[in-house]
């Protein structure tokens, strides 16, 4: 362990570590502009200077390793000249258009200008200009602010696996530029806004929307998908201005997915504001008052018989309300409620029989990698990132079985059929011998391979031959909390798929449909069901419901999800609810008193306790639990060799009611995804 | 000097191989296992010439440069991103990635070049045939280029045509040669004034007693 001195500070750090990390442990700011913690290290910008004794010259302290007995000044004279001769470099050819730059006020470049750089510019001559480009229809690109710090083409590269930048030309001719016109068709390329430090890439949607230091920063939880990525709301007024990423090393490091980053213009669109009555003789949905719209759901689940009364939590549903519903059916007598609307038809014993077990950074202890159903880069694709990570550092083996899927690292496809997985169990050779000779096998099965119809036997399959490294993705954000809080059928009542042939073939009154639109409700639901829906936005399940009322989406409320691993977390409000809209668990509270079984809690904080006292587990927050896996059943039954494996949602920008409603997540899936298909249909029609 | 290209354009042809395969192969095993995106540097040049060849074979006046399908299907020999290639072919000013003249004319303009008067040869070619610097001419023939220092200041000025150095240089000179290049009468390369390699220009001044018993005077 090399031992040097930094500013007269003595440091003792780990080999390989270099001088800016060392300086940065001991809290001496260095500037830099190339350097990324997560990148690869060029060395290019040259603004991390540093003086090192016995150096003829000022070294890089970026890609200059510690070494024993150095002695490091970062703030002599000699630096501060080298790096203000640096800065002016980089200025003469970045244009003094601040004012409308969008990265103003948050630009590694201007702060470091103004904290490094000198107090003029003795440049006289033409600035060069660089012709935009059209990467990403959520990336907005001014070319001519680059410099050429070369974090993009690396984190194409490194983090997203689509090489498509690259720095071309050189001297003063050198841009950033992809080859011969490609986008950056990646699920991430949101994060190249964040890791560029100038002004050069910047977000579309927010372009020319506001200053960061109009913006109210409120820290909170994603939910796109099941990870419950760390996000910061950033707002102004009762608007959405933005969502960031946060830190968080065990969930998603520094980055977040285009649909996490760019559907909150989705939060705007298609609300529901107010309560909706269908009125019986025209048969549209009428505007109506709290009073009149409680009145007639508590009428009409007074008057049904409770064996026909049903209940289901959609994909985006908290903890809290999911707990306040359950509650409130069971008060009055209805046991057919069910949070897994897609059908999963697994009932699993305890928490570790369908989390996440080995955790999202786990991934980075795997030495065999086996999915199963699922396709990481459309599910979770920050999760993806994680193993595509490992992946690059250690060369991990993988595996999977399960519909095609275009993965942005080396895999071995073993197939779509669970009759695959069967002779996955009894093989010996190629990755089967790998994965079951690795101290720690890791097989990642996909929600979408347990809503089949054979889901127990390919439960049963992956728990034999995954052992202790069992894994569930779940792909929505709250089906964890409702396996939680068993938000499932109660004592013989009815699971979700029973509910909706019940319902087709007239044996249920009333359904309650609590944030669902996943489904295809004018099939799934008989005309005779009287449909109540909560949720907030006039999607699939508001368009079929007799009576709607209006919640709030998951920047409006304070309220608990629960991700893929099993981790609780609080998420934070960070805009008022639009109109008369009602916390969810608020419009469930005032139901049952309409009713008459009023729930015993009159606060968010007496229900949170009354969720505590039954799981206390959820009480952890921000914890990785080692939940407790049961023992594996042997007669699982057989699998349907009929059926491949196949993906509930084929398109990864249009999953949940949010993102439908956004503009920007309709471009993503026109460029990305449809695009694609007619590209693959054309072919395939020519070939035929 | 800025490079021109354009990989969208009508002349790039839509597919590229190489005919020499075993020369590709060859070229490859030069490099260690496992670091053979190295020899992507040799595997453009050898791409460049080989459109050089058939070009002449052709009958067409155009020299050697390298289309985008090339560098897609060396990208797709080496296993690396295309993106890559390009950034390669697009930094190092030997690669040309636009058609360029059956003479590729390029002006060495650095300093020592610069002081014995490279400007004036420069603007003498360019007035001659009548186009500037990064273009070519109608027939096809020459293309001018102004390059960085090519490693014969003691001959300055000097000029890189094809493979080959002209030096000691002066308006009249290159005029001559390019005459004579057209005319495809053979040109000596070298030094133009008669002086043997890089040797002093009046003769040597020192070590001339070896210099003779070498028979180098």
């Amino acid at each position: 362990m090399p031992k040097l001195t930094i500013d007269g500070i003595e440091i003792e750090v780990e080999a390989g570590t270099s001088i800016l990390q060392a300086a940065e442990q001991l809290g001496i700011e260095i500037p830099r502009f190339c350097y990324h913690d997560r990148l690869s290290v060029p060395a290019n910008c040259r603004m991390c200077l540093v003086e090192l004794e016995g150096a003829p010259k000022p070294v890089a302290s970026c890609a200059m390793a510690c070494g024993d007995n150095m002695v490091v000044k970062t703030s002599s004279e000699r630096v501060k000249k080298a790096r203000s001769g640096v800065m002016e470099f980089l200025l003469i050819n970045h244009p003094l258009d601040c004012p409308i730059c969008d990265q103003g006020g948050e630009c590694d470049l201007q702060d470091q200008a103004y904290a490094y750089g000198g107090d003029g510019s003795r440049y006289e001559e033409a600035k060069r200009a660089v012709s935009g480009k059209d990467i990403s229809p959520v990336i907005k690109t001014f070319m001519t602010r680059c410099i050429n710090c070369t974090r993009c083409v690396r984190f194409v590269e490194e983090i997203a696996g689509v090489p498509v930048l690259g720095q071309m030309n050189r001297g003063e001719d050198a841009k950033i530029d992809t080859f011969v016109g490609r986008m950056v068709e990646s699920e991430l390329s949101g994060n190249l806004v964040d890791v560029c430090p100038v002004g050069a890439l910047t977000s579309k949607p927010y372009n020319y929307k506001a200053r960061p230091w109009e913006l109210k920063k409120v820290e909170t939880i994603d939910v796109m998908d099941g990870l419950g990525c760390n996000i910061r709301v950033d707002v102004r007024g009762n608007e959405v201005m933005r969502v960031l990423p946060r830190l968080h090393e065990e969930i998603n490091e520094e980055w977040i997915d285009d649909k996490t980053r760019y559907s909150y213009d989705g939060l705007k669109k298609n609300r529901l504001d107010r309560p909706y009555v269908r009125d019986v003789s025209s048969g549209k949905l009428r505007e109506s008052s709290w009073e009149e719209a409680l009145s007639v759901v508590a009428g009409k689940l007074k008057e049904a018989d409770k064996s026909k009364i049903g209940a289901m939590a959609g994909n985006l549903c908290d903890v809290e309300a999911m707990m306040a519903l359950k509650d409130f059916m069971v008060s009055i007598g209805c046991n057919n409620i069910d949070c897994r609307v897609d059908g999963m038809n697994i009932l699993p014993e305890n928490r570790g029989d369908y989390l996440f077990n080995a955790g999202i950074a786990g991934i980075e202890e795997a030495d065999a990698i086996l999915l199963v159903g699922t396709n990481p880069r459309k599910d979770a694709a920050i999760l993806n990132a994680r193993i595509r990570k490992h992946w690059l550092n250690k060369n991990v083996p993988i595996a999977l079985i399960g519909e095609y899927a275009e993965l942005n690292y080396d895999y071995e496809y073993l197939g779509d059929n669970p009759a695959d997985l069967k002779s996955f169990k009894g093989a010996r050779t190629g990755f089967a011998k790998i994965f079951k000779d690795a101290k720690n096998p890791m097989l990642i099965l996909g929600s979408d391979a347990l809503t089949r119809s054979d889901a127990a036997a390919i439960y049963g399959l992956a728990r034999e031959i995954a052992g202790e490294g069992f894994n569930v993705l779940h792909k929505v954000a709250s089906r964890v909390g409702g396996l939680d809080i068993g938000f499932l059928p109660q004592k013989d009542g009815m699971n979700a798929i029973d509910m909706f042939e019940a319902s087709v073939s007239g044996a249920l009154d009333v359904l309650y449909l609590f944030g669902v639109d996943e489904v295809n409700l004018d099939l799934m639901v008989g005309r005779n069901t009287f449909v109540i829906y909560q949720g907030h936005h006039g999607d699939h399940g508001a368009m079929r419901a007799d009576v709607v009322l209006p919640g709030v989406a998951y920047t409006e409320k304070e309220a608990i999800y629960v991700n893929t691993e099993g981790r609780s977390q609080l998420s934070r409000k960070a805009v008022c609810a639009l109109g008369d809209a009602k916390e969810d668990w608020k419009i469930i509270r005032a139901l049952s008193e309409k009713y008459g079984r009023k729930l015993p809690y009159d606060n968010i904080l007496q229900l949170r306790e009354r969720i505590f006292a039954d799981y206390p587990f959820l009480a952890e927050f921000d914890v990785k639990p080692d939940a407790k896996m049961s023992k594996i059943i042997k007669n699982y039954g057989e699998i349907d060799k009929n059926q491949k494996f196949y993906s509930l949602t084929p398109d990864f920008y249009m999953t949940n009611p949010i993102c439908r409603s956004s503009k920007v997540m309709a471009e993503c899936s026109n460029r990305f995804v449809k695009s694609k298909e007619e590209i693959e249909t054309k072919i395939s029609g020519a070939a035929e | 000097m800025k490079k021109h290209y354009d990989l969208h354009a009508d002349y790039q042809p839509t597919d590229f191989s190489f005919i020499d395969k075993k020369k590709v192969k060859e070229i490859i095993s030069r490099y260690p296992k496992g670091k053979q995106q190295s020899a992507v540097m040799p595997l453009l040049d050898f791409a460049q010439r080989q459109v050089a060849e058939e070009n002449k074979k052709a009958g067409s006046p155009y020299g050697g440069w390298i289309p985008r399908a090339a560098m897609d299907k060396i990208a797709e020999i080496l296993d690396m991103p295309e993106v890559k290639v390009y950034e390669v072919a697009s930094f190092y000013s030997m690669y040309n990635l636009e058609p360029v003249g059956k003479y590729l004319v390029q002006f060495c303009g650095t300093t020592p070049c610069h002081l014995c008067g490279a400007q004036d040869v420069i603007k003498a070619a360019e007035n001659y045939l009548g186009i500037s610097l990064g273009e070519t001419t109608v027939d096809g023939i020459f293309t001018l280029m102004e390059v960085e220092c090519l490693g014969a200041c003691v001959n300055a000025p000097m000029v890189q045509i094809n493979d080959d150095y002209y030096e000691d240089l002066t308006p009249e000179i290159m005029i001559q040669i390019l005459d004579d290049l057209k005319a495809g009468k053979k040109v000596s390369i070298g030094s133009q004034t008669g002086r043997r390699c890089s040797m002093s220009a009046c003769g040597p001044t020192t070590l001339s007693e070896q210099a003779k018993k070498c028979g180098v005077v």
